[in-house]
């Protein structure tokens, strides 16, 4: 069967930051990186990424320092849960302060 | 090669003809001995497959529709309560196209509880999406579980397959076991339209919005209401399916040529009897003795119920003087649900025949030769004295 048919028999999407929309809007806690705690930081080694891995909406990068997608990231806190270094801190939105504007 | 079992060993066969790679399954009387019968097959090494024990059917269908989303041809089977408590992971089965195969052995539905045979378990499950197959006698089970495996991955929707209990389930008759060369010949091993691959990842059957929209790779998704139109017309067009399926089967097996009614002595009949599952077989005995007092009158038994094959049933029944619909279930509040679905598809023709609605045999209330010959005589010498309310027969109410 063709590809357009498989699709249009169910609900099928590619993973990747933004497949549920402007999520980055629900956010109460927002995820903030103190990257001399971090592992990959601290080691300059591709290693650890458990925020990456473990992240639900493909919104941390696999990089040195890992960064965070916030037009997406949803404020879940499983990042924060699943870092072994404890290097990342839910901050409430409201004393979190404006977020830099990239480019 | 002829043997002599029981109808759950029949299905169970099929099964294993039909090489299923997972089987997970909660006993439920009286679909026990299918399963029980599965995981020797599995034990034993004649079956090729991991049989997974679960805590409940609920999760019964959630390993069925995890493994079928992995690539495996996955079958699970139940009864009554067990099938209902099924309920929302069968309509999340249907919902994401996966070609599973459920056995039903069909059984009265709690409270007040009982185990004995009805048919109001699956009729309630009418509006899932599911393909409803049923079978009459053994040799239709083992036959019809192997059908039901490829119109499932044909269409990707996935298939009851539906016996009553007891009658069917629990007693012994001869059928013949399709050899397995056939079998692998007529069944081409699974090759699903979409499963979970690391090689080409994807999010199966997420949260769709009311209107369409892009995905993140720039194509248009579809929206719930496409997909669940798409069902529809594909579960339409699986009507036809199952006919060319049907048809080569009976190419190869021999059997089969009437996959969505089944008559019997109905050519010159002005009267015909309607019934789904082994009371049609039961009927044919009451209208050989009725063809003796020269009364025309035949037995239409009804194999696919979901889909339901409109043209067929209409090319049956129209030009008769009288219809006369069998249930062992209720569409409660209204009336019959096969009764209801007759006259829906008759509404079109220009000649309507009377149809009339008997309902019996709920929770195995005996169905007596002698009952079924009173309602269908009283069906043919006084025809206009039915209303459109069913009747009940064999009740025993106290005045």
């Amino acid at each position: 069967m063709a590809k357009d048919d498989f699709c249009e028999m169910l609900s099928r999407s590619t993973p990747g930051p933004g497949d549920g929309g402007n999520t980055g809007s629900w956010r109460v806690l927002r995820p903030v990186l103190n990257a001399a705690a971090c592992i990959p930081v601290k080691t300059g080694r591709m290693s650890c990424f458990q925020c990456w891995l473990y992240c639900p909406d493909c919104v941390v990068s696999k990089t040195i320092p890992p960064t965070i997608d916030y037009d997406y990231c949803k404020g879940c806190g499983i990042c924060a849960e699943e870092c072994p270094a404890g290097a990342i801190e839910m901050v409430p939105e409201a004393e979190a302060g404006p977020l830099a504007k990239e480019g | 090669m002829h043997i002599i079992e029981s109808g759950n060993v029949a299905a169970a066969t099929g099964v294993k003809l039909a090489r299923a790679q997972v089987i997970a399954a909660y006993p439920i009387t009286p679909q026990t001995p299918l399963t029980e019968k599965l995981s020797e097959f599995v034990e034993s090494g004649q079956l090729q497959a991991q049989y997974i024990p679960v805590e409940s059917e609920h999760s019964a269908m959630a390993v069925c529709i995890a493994a079928t989303s992995a690539g495996a041809r996955s079958f699970t089977a139940t009864s009554a309560n067990g099938l209902l408590y099924m309920n929302e992971q069968l309509h999340w089965a249907v919902g994401a196209r996966l070609p599973i195969v459920m056995c039903v052995a069909n059984r009265g539905v709690g409270a007040p509880w009982t185990v004995w045979n009805d048919q109001q378990d699956t009729i309630a499950q009418r509006d899932v999406g599911w393909i409803q197959l049923y079978a009459n006698d053994h040799q239709q089970i083992i036959d019809t579980v192997i059908k039901a495996f490829k119109l499932a991955q044909t269409v990707s929707i996935p298939v009851m397959v539906c016996y009553d209990g007891y009658l069917l389930s629990h007693t012994y008759m001869p059928f013949e076991q399709p050899a397995q060369e056939l079998v692998d010949g007529f069944l081409p091993s699974f090759a699903p339209r979409h499963f979970l691959d690391p090689n080409n990842p994807g999010n199966f059957n997420t949260v769709t919005l009311p209107d369409i929209r892009p995905g993140v790779d720039g194509t248009m998704m579809p929206g719930y209401i496409e997909i669940r139109h798409n069902l529809q017309r594909d579960l339409r067009a699986a009507i036809d399916v199952y006919g060319d399926i049907d048809r080569d089967f009976a190419r190869t097996f021999g059997r089969g040529g009437c996959p969505f009614v089944e008559q019997y002595r109905c050519d010159d009949a002005e009267f015909v009897a309607v019934a789904i599952g082994s009371l049609s077989y039961q009927l044919r005995d009451v209208i050989d003795i009725l063809r003796e007092s020269g009364m025309r009158i035949g037995v239409v038994g009804v194999q696919m119920y979901r889909p339901f094959p409109s043209q067929a049933i209409v090319e049956a029944l129209s030009g008769r003087k009288c219809v006369v619909v069998f249930e062992k279930a209720l569409s409660y509040g209204n009336q019959g649900a096969l009764y209801a679905d007759i006259k829906a598809a008759l509404y079109p023709i220009g000649q309507r025949p009377q149809v009339h609605n008997y309902i019996l045999g709920l929770g195995g209330r005996e169905i007596k030769t002698a009952q079924l010959l009173d309602a269908l005589t009283l069906s043919c010498t006084a025809p206009d004295s039915f209303g459109d309310e069913p009747r009940w027969i064999g009740l025993k109410l106290q005045e």
